[in-house]
């Protein structure tokens, strides 16, 4: 038996290496190509600082320049981006593994704009400083998460009927935040960008320090749950039968990824589609099963930080981040439309 | 048709209503249009009283108001003529496509049309309004090929979901680069924001005579039509079967409604949701003959866009918030309607 056993199982271990291997290396790349970007996004702009200029103003010395334009607008503006693009990430694939559709990504189905709508809401009409608002954006994501679950609902929940129902709700809340947005005449396009598509212009620690709390507790809440969440794809009973807490299990999951969702549309807006591609460019970069959270962060990030790079310098004009995913992303979405439909999906 | 569907069909709306009924209830809507049009010229931003409504429309414009309503005479008919066109085109396009969630705005052809006018003004100095119209149009037939392309791939062709998503993830993308291509342009934002959020507030009596002769064209093909359609109704086989041309009817509708769109999105720019409700409700009301169905659409669609601006331009004063808001916030919950009853099934 064993000696049957044997070069089978040396193989099997060799594999398992070398795809153990294969993530770290992938992750490492997609680590350090955060990194970079994000060094980029300091050291360039109007003015260029070499990257030891960089460095000292990051440590706290005072440099002549570069200790406000990269300690003062670089740096909020980068740290935001970063945890913008995670938290979205995260979010996303959290969303994408629990309902197992790479449609039900969090800004495809309206959660975004409901945090959007409730946060122009609040503070337009309300006039509520940047805390509040991060309050007000995760009541409204999700009371908008419960209403389309609600909606959905229907002898179990199906993929299908809840991305369709997702998209008429954010058609709904999208025309909110136009609304708010008009009938406070306050139509300047700056603020209307960032509600409407997403946007790091203007971004402060005072954006960026709720979403950096939001992410140290519900990255580890996520990270906690993501085994029970992958035995959940087995559907119900079999997870409740490997051990799995089914109700608690979501709960947390979904009060995670709504928490996340919240925090970086209360600082950034909803950066279109970060969250729709985050999930499906990471299991492609990283392949051979294995939490998918990670990569998905990192895939966040590095997106966000490209697209802020490639609006703020790539073209003659400036334009929001949101703006270029939106232009990355949505072909990406009809693509996926395709691929589904050829491979005669679930739709 | 399976029995089962037939009788849900006979369930939801009997296949034809006695005639003094569907007289009644085109009588009913032919008023609701006349009371619309008239709070139409009598209700906006400035309140006007009566006799200067009565000078104003007798052409005298020596006061502020009557000046006033003056402006609203072409506004109003503008709103008529997009709303007809728009429901008009919704009940053609669920006819042909056999899809209860089929309308201009949700299958990305409103968007479609908006895309290529913004990208021909911008970047081919597009200016003279019938060019404007005729690129409309070819952006609408583009944008028309392509989602129904990507929707019937597959197992099972175009399925009302797939087609629903495919024409949703499309509009997704046209509004994107939308945004892409107006935000460089922020000096002229408040022009050219119409072609995001539609609108009939810049209507002028020039406009609307150039754009009238795509509008009659469409509506008589689109009418003409009507007996073909019905026979669609009874699926593919059994009309050919019948006798009937399938391919040679569903291109010609399709033309008609693609012409409405078209023309209707070169004056008012995209305007969702009043092709997907207004045809739902005349079928309840007048039953499913489409000679019947095609022009009750119509009339309930200029009354519905009417009201719709009227309401627009009284819930936000001073400021006035563009019919196309109004028409998602209204539409949008009747489209979740649609999805959450039972399967979406085939018209």
């Amino acid at each position: 038996m064993t000696a049957v056993l044997g070069p089978e199982h040396a193989a099997l271990a060799r594999g398992r290496r070398r795809r153990t291997l294969q993530r770290r290396g992938a992750l490492a790349a997609l680590a350090a190509v955060v990194l970079v970007l994000f060094a980029v996004a300091l050291m360039v702009g109007d003015t260029f600082y070499t990257p030891s200029e960089v460095i000292r103003t990051v440590l706290g010395q005072t440099v002549p320049g570069a200790s406000f334009t990269v300690g003062e607008l670089r740096l909020p503006r980068a740290s935001a981006g970063v945890l913008a693009g995670a938290a979205f990430g995260l979010a996303g694939v959290t969303f994408q593994t629990m309902l197992r559709n790479p449609l039900a990504a969090p800004d495809v189905i309206g959660i975004s704009s409901g945090a959007s709508a409730a946060a122009v809401i609040g503070i337009v009409l309300l006039g509520l400083d940047q805390a509040a608002t991060s309050v007000v954006a995760i009541a409204g994501a999700l009371l908008t998460a419960g209403v389309i679950t609600l909606l959905a609902y229907r002898d179990g929940v199906v993929g299908t009927r809840l991305v369709l129902i997702g998209i008429g709700v954010a058609a709904m809340l999208d025309s909110v935040v136009s609304y708010v947005l008009l009938h406070a005449a306050s139509w300047d396009v700056q603020t209307a960008m960032r509600w409407l598509t997403g946007s790091l212009n203007g971004a402060t620690w005072e954006q960026t320090a709720p979403l950096a709390l939001a992410l140290l507790v519900a990255a580890p809440a996520l990270a906690s749950q993501e085994r029970p969440l992958r035995l959940l794809q087995l559907g119900d009973e079999a997870a409740a039968g490997l051990g799995v807490r089914v109700g608690r299990t979501r709960v947390v999951v979904i009060l995670a990824a709504v928490l996340l969702i919240a925090f970086a549309t209360a600082a950034a807006g909803p950066i279109a589609f970060v969250a729709f591609l985050a999930g499906p460019i990471a299991s492609r970069l990283v392949r051979g099963g294995g939490s998918l959270l990670l990569p998905a962060a990192l895939v966040g990030a590095a997106l966000v930080l490209a697209a802020d790079l490639i609006g703020q310098f790539g073209f003659g004009n400036r334009y929001p981040v949101g703006v270029i995913t939106g232009v990355l992303g949505a072909p990406y979405l009809v693509l996926l439309l395709v691929r589904t439909n050829r491979a005669g999906g679930s739709l | 048709m399976t029995a089962a569907a037939q009788r849900r069909a006979a369930a939801d709306a009997p296949a034809r209503r006695p005639l003094p009924v569907r007289v009644t209830w085109l009588l009913v809507a032919l008023l609701g249009l006349g009371l619309f049009g008239a709070a139409s010229i009598v209700f906006g931003v400035r309140a006007v009283t009566w006799p200067d409504v009565v000078g104003g429309l007798s052409g005298a414009s020596d006061t502020i108001a009557e000046a006033a309503v003056l402006k609203r005479v072409p506004r109003t008919i503008l709103a008529m003529l997009v709303g007809a066109a728009l429901g008009l085109a919704g009940a053609v396009m669920q006819g042909v496509t056999r899809n209860p969630l089929a309308d201009p705005g949700i299958l990305g052809v409103t968007t479609g049309a908006s895309l290529a006018v913004v990208t021909g003004i911008a970047f081919f100095g597009l200016s003279a309004p019938t060019t404007v119209t005729w690129v409309a149009i070819g952006g609408a037939a583009a944008a028309a090929v392509l989602v129904y392309t990507v929707g019937s791939l597959g197992r099972g062709g175009a399925t009302p979901l797939k087609l629903a998503l495919a024409g949703a993830a499309s509009s997704a993308a046209f509004s994107s680069l939308i945004s892409a291509v107006l935000l460089p342009r922020i000096d002229a934002l408040t022009q050219f924001r119409f072609w995001q959020v539609g609108g009939v507030g810049g209507a002028e009596p020039g406009r609307i005579l150039q754009v009238l002769p795509f509008l009659l064209v469409g509506a008589v093909v689109c009418v003409l039509s009507a007996r073909g359609m019905n026979s669609l109704a009874l699926g593919d086989d059994v009309a050919a079967g019948l006798g009937a041309h399938v391919g040679r009817t569903r291109l010609v509708a399709a033309a008609g409604a693609i012409l409405l769109c078209g023309a209707a999105t070169a004056v008012a720019g995209p305007i969702g949701f009043v092709g997907l409700a207004v045809p739902h409700l005349c079928r309840l009301l007048v039953g499913l003959d489409h000679r019947w169905l095609l022009p009750a659409s119509a009339v309930a669609g200029a009354a519905l866009l009417t009201g719709a601006d009227v309401i627009g331009r009284l819930v936000a004063r001073p400021a006035e918030v563009d019919v196309g808001i109004i028409t998602a916030i209204v539409g949008a919950p009747i489209f979740i309607w649609i999805v959450r009853r039972q399967k979406v099934r085939a018209l």
